[in-house]
């Protein structure tokens, strides 16, 4: 059983503030999971870097161990803070021995995970729900959600937003409300990021009345709310530059192992950022485009999946900006500021 | 061959170096991107000429990365 509290997604702060806030009530569900598998062995997969997380978590595995309940021994496994380092396969990776790579398998970790052995990885998040699940019932978490999903959800709510955090939001709700919550956007949205990294731009128009739920946004949206970010644009903001930084980031984060993602994020980035800089030479943005489909699907993880979902979706919504950019004309979105920028790149995978 | 096990060819893209030679050995199932890297076709194979090559083309590579995968047939 294997606890993912490594949140390599830049902009999501949600599993962080959990356990800050309630340590015990992650490691209760990770505890319920593992005796409902049988399993022996948990294992806390924390990033490097996250110290407070860290410091919180030891502290709480040293009271439960003191309190002498009879449960499985709680191990942490570290490694370097890195976008894809939570991926499933990555993460087996890693708390086998190895780098926080991807792994290619036909097999799925339920079947054959952390050395050789049947394992699941759950986040962080999920197993706190299972634990409120187990103190207080089915039919009490249904009270929030819809039928196809059922409770709360947190949220990082940032950008264009009066009070960027995390909130805890019902998953019947719709996102206008999450953003009142926030205490509404400080200009008008110029469209927002859903889902982090791997996620979905969205225009202005559509946010104050697009559903949570997971039905509702994949079918009308073909959206997720993935890690659960919510990245608001400024007025005037330009969606296809902060694509392209973005996308930059996630290139270079390649655990550098698939030609397809290797190459191709490179060649996308490099072009991208001619286009972002209203410096497009004539066909870069039909290269851009095929070379989208053409690596779609092709990484042994969906990172470059992932990051040309993210582009695609920037393309398609942030028409206008694009058609200034590719004219060679100066984006009045190149000065408005307040949408997060992405980090440096992390180093090493261990 | 529709009661036999189908098959199709799947790629390990962490092994592949984009030798290349699977995609002149059997090109009705793979194919080429602008970097040398293989694009597979992810259908079942329901010809037998075909397989064979399939066949050949996972033996040849040098860097093992290809696979013939059994597909369970549709339950419907």
């Amino acid at each position: 059983m294997v606890i993912n509290a490594s949140e390599g997604e830049p902009l999501s702060a949600k599993d962080r503030t959990l356990i800050s806030l309630r340590p015990h009530l992650v490691l209760d569900g990770a505890v319920l999971a593992a005796a409902s598998l049988g399993a022996d062995d948990i294992v806390l997969y924390l990033s490097r870097g996250a110290a407070e997380t860290e410091k919180t978590l030891k502290s709480a595995i040293k009271e439960r161990s003191r309190s002498g309940r009879a449960e499985p021994s709680i191990r942490i496994v570290r490694t370097s803070h890195r976008y894809i380092a939570g991926e499933s396969s990555a993460v087996i990776n890693r708390v086998s021995g190895g780098p926080s790579k991807p792994k290619f398998s036909l097999q799925r970790s339920s079947e054959r995970g952390v050395n050789d052995r049947p394992t699941l990885v759950q986040n962080a998040e999920t197993l706190a729900h299972v634990a409120m699940i187990a103190r207080y019932g089915s039919d009490w978490f249904r009270q929030l959600g819809t039928q196809s999903s059922p409770g709360s959800t947190l949220m990082t709510v940032l950008g264009n937003v009066k009070h960027p955090g995390v909130y805890e939001a019902d998953l019947g709700a719709r996102l206008g409300g999450v953003l009142e919550a926030a205490g509404g956007t400080v200009t008008p949205a110029g469209g927002a990021l859903l889902g982090g990294y791997f996620g979905t731009w969205l225009p202005p128009a559509l946010l104050n009345d697009l559903p949570l739920d997971v039905n509702g946004l994949r079918a009308t949206y073909g959206a997720s709310l993935g890690c659960g970010v919510v990245a608001v644009l400024p007025q005037g903001g330009c969606g296809v530059m902060e694509a392209s930084r973005i996308f930059s980031y996630l290139a270079a984060e390649s655990a550098g192992q698939c030609g397809p993602c290797v190459n191709g994020l490179g060649a996308i980035a490099e072009t991208m950022e001619r286009i972002a800089d209203s410096n497009a030479g004539p066909g870069d943005l039909e290269q851009v485009r095929r070379w989208i489909d053409m690596v779609r699907g092709r990484g042994a993880c969906h990172h470059p999946d992932g990051a040309v979902g993210l582009l695609a979706s920037a393309l398609a919504v942030f028409d206008d900006h694009l058609k200034s950019h590719l004219y060679r004309q100066s984006c009045y979105g190149a000065t408005v500021v307040g949408f997060p920028q992405p980090p440096e790149s992390g180093l090493g995978w261990r | 061959m529709s009661d036999e096990v189908r098959r199709r060819i799947r790629v390990n893209p962490i092994l592949c170096n984009g030798y290349g030679y699977c995609a002149e050995i059997v090109p009705e199932l793979i194919g080429l991107d602008d970097w040398g890297f293989p694009i597979v076709s992810t259908s079942t194979i329901d010809d037998d000429k075909v397989l064979r090559l399939a066949e050949r083309a996972v033996a040849t590579c040098p860097r093992l990365a290809l696979l013939l995968e059994n597909v369970p047939p549709d339950p419907g």
